[in-house]
């Protein structure tokens, strides 16, 4: 299980720079050139609210797991 | 060791669910009078109103909220529970009273809707504080046995603050002409708050400290920098991290997809008629409620983990059939029409033609299309302004088991989660810790739900798909299979208080 856990660290910390990449040009820029404000809003949450936590809280879950600090005998 | 006996404990969970219920009727009564209010406070066709307009419902519905668990978290750690969620109960009603006191855009300009947005932020920064306080407070006095089944009678107040708005709402709408609520009415929910707080207080006054905390105060092992024990030990922040990613995100998305997707989806995408929709799910709620005490029960017998789980694992499984079967029961091309009787109107000084068609299917439903031709543009193009669709009862009882199925799914994730979060962390740093991850989950992941989802069902339906109206549940699948996942192989049993 405990290898299980750090590899899975691994994907997570893939997964927050596949998170930056979709929040940022998908979702995020997309909105400030719609020229809508609610659009606007939408994307400054997107962009500093909702990308950061995503991307910085799953890197640090990773980097977390994959240092074995979620291993059995550290919970 | 809690000693509070059964009678205490309900006391304990009268005074808190009541505080925590007012608070959710405080915060939705302005959702559910938002076009009154957009139209007293932010006048259409006003680009800075419509600015604050968009802020006030998306900063403090959903952004503020961390922000409030943070500091009245930390507050609830340093000088106890019971005064910090003192606090939060007077901040909200306070703020939702004054909403209701402020002059309108016509009386005072632009004042008015900042106004509006400094107390709604005040709403967001109390509604962050008040959860974590009162699930705490119930926690510390119940039985470490049974504190799923108490803590969820916290879980039930959410939506029964919905339930309690509409009726407000409903109640004040009936006594009133229509025009004596477009002028004045509309406040009267606002007011009634302040009435609701004053009682809430008056009982939550009467209240003891918890003992757990007391007695780690009286032992001077209270936290001296909770927002530092918290985040800043390697320790602690695992399992804030853990919490939210391997729980509170997943619980999030699932309650809104359960209770706010759902009712937009039937609005937006269905097209059923407002009344319909309000009615159905109003029944589902009150079908599903129950199952909240019973999921935390149930939680203390079997572990919390296996029950978020399980509530996951099903929504994840089963949302794009139930919503398929939920479109397909509106489709009226796919149904039979008996009767069609259609008008027609010509506004001749802009010179424009309007038909409307009721029909009428031989199973019961109904449907209202109004077709708009502007005459001035050659060639006519007819253009669809607004499909209503009325279910006929048969149809409209298979919704209300569809949703009400979205709604046990919820029950399953929420019912065990304030227990859950509560034995994750130490006594000492409990409020702030359990706080920010539910808010974080719930705020912001949840909260966003509605906005992001409706952008994935647009752009498929402009880029022609023809199942563009299951495109919006890819984001609460992928949110809720990863914590699903995350939680399955990182949570254990263990209890670290």
């Amino acid at each position: 299980m405990n290898f299980i856990k750090r590899l899975l660290g691994l994907i997570c910390i893939l997964l927050s720079v596949a998170a930056a990449y979709f929040c940022i040009m998908h979702f995020g820029l997309p909105k400030f050139n719609s020229g809508k404000q609610d659009d606007l809003v939408f994307g400054i949450i997107i962009l500093f609210i909702l990308t950061p936590l995503i991307v910085s809280g799953l890197a640090i879950f990773g980097y977390f797991a994959l240092n074995g600090e979620y291993d059995k005998n550290k919970m | 060791m809690v000693k509070t006996d059964t009678k205490g404990i309900w006391k304990v969970i009268s005074a808190s669910s009541m505080g925590t219920l007012i608070e959710w009727y405080d915060f939705y009564i302005f959702g559910s009078l938002a076009v009154v209010i957009s139209t007293k406070f932010f006048p259409s066709g006003n680009p800075t109103a419509a600015f604050l307009s968009t802020l006030a419902t998306f900063a403090a519905g959903f952004v503020v909220r961390p922000f409030g668990a943070l500091f009245f978290g930390r507050l609830g750690d340093l000088i106890g529970r019971k005064y910090t969620f003192m606090a939060t109960l007077l901040l909200m009603g306070g703020a939702t009273f004054l909403i209701g006191c402020i002059p309108s855009y016509e009386t005072i300009g632009f004042v008015a809707p900042l106004l509006v947005l400094v107390l709604r932020l005040l709403q967001g920064l109390a509604l962050g504080g008040e959860y974590g306080g009162a699930a705490t407070y119930v926690a510390e006095h119940a039985p470490e046995h049974q504190r799923g089944y108490w803590t969820s009678w916290i879980q039930t107040t959410a939506t029964a603050g919905l339930f309690v708005s509409l009726m407000v709402i409903l109640i004040t709408r009936s006594l009133l002409s229509e025009e004596a609520f477009d002028t004045w009415g509309w406040r009267v929910p606002f007011w009634i708050s302040i009435i609701m707080v004053y009682v809430s207080y008056l009982i939550r006054k009467r209240m003891s400290e918890s003992p757990e905390f007391a007695k780690a105060k009286a032992d001077g092992k209270t936290s001296k920098n909770p927002l530092k024990e918290s985040f800043g030990h390697k320790y602690n922040l695992k399992f804030v991290l853990l919490a939210l990613f391997g729980a509170t995100m997943g619980q999030g998305v699932v309650w809104y997809t359960g209770q706010f997707y759902a009712m937009s989806f039937m609005k937006t995408v269905m097209n059923l008629e407002t009344s319909q929709v309000d009615t159905l799910l109003g029944i589902a709620l009150v079908m599903g409620t129950p199952f909240f005490v019973f999921f935390g029960w149930l939680s203390d017998k079997i572990g919390r983990k296996k029950i978020m789980i399980a509530g996951m694992f099903l929504a994840v499984l089963l949302y794009r059939p139930i919503y398929k079967t939920m479109y397909e029961t509106a489709d009226v091309s796919s149904k039979t029409v008996a009767k069609t009787e259609s008008s027609a109107d010509l506004d001749r000084e802009k010179n424009i033609s309007t038909a409307t068609f009721h029909y009428s299917f031989t199973d019961g439903s109904k449907a209202t299309k109004i077709i708009s031709t502007d005459l001035n543009k050659m060639p006519f193009a007819p253009e669809t302004k607004s499909t209503i669709i009325t279910l006929s009862p048969n149809d409209k009882w298979l919704l209300v088991f569809l949703v009400w199925v979205q709604v046990l799914f919820v029950t399953m994730v929420y019912g065990p989660i304030a227990a859950f979060l509560v034995e994750l962390f130490p006594t000492r740093i409990r409020y702030t810790s359990m706080s920010l991850p539910y808010h974080v989950g719930n705020g912001i992941f949840g909260g966003l739900l509605p906005a992001i989802s409706t952008y994935l069902v647009t752009n498929a339906k402009e880029n022609g798909d023809p199942e563009f109206y299951l495109e919006g549940l890819w984001y609460p699948i992928i949110v809720a299979s990863l914590s699903m996942v995350i939680g399955m192989i990182y949570l254990d049993h263990k209890k670290r208080n």
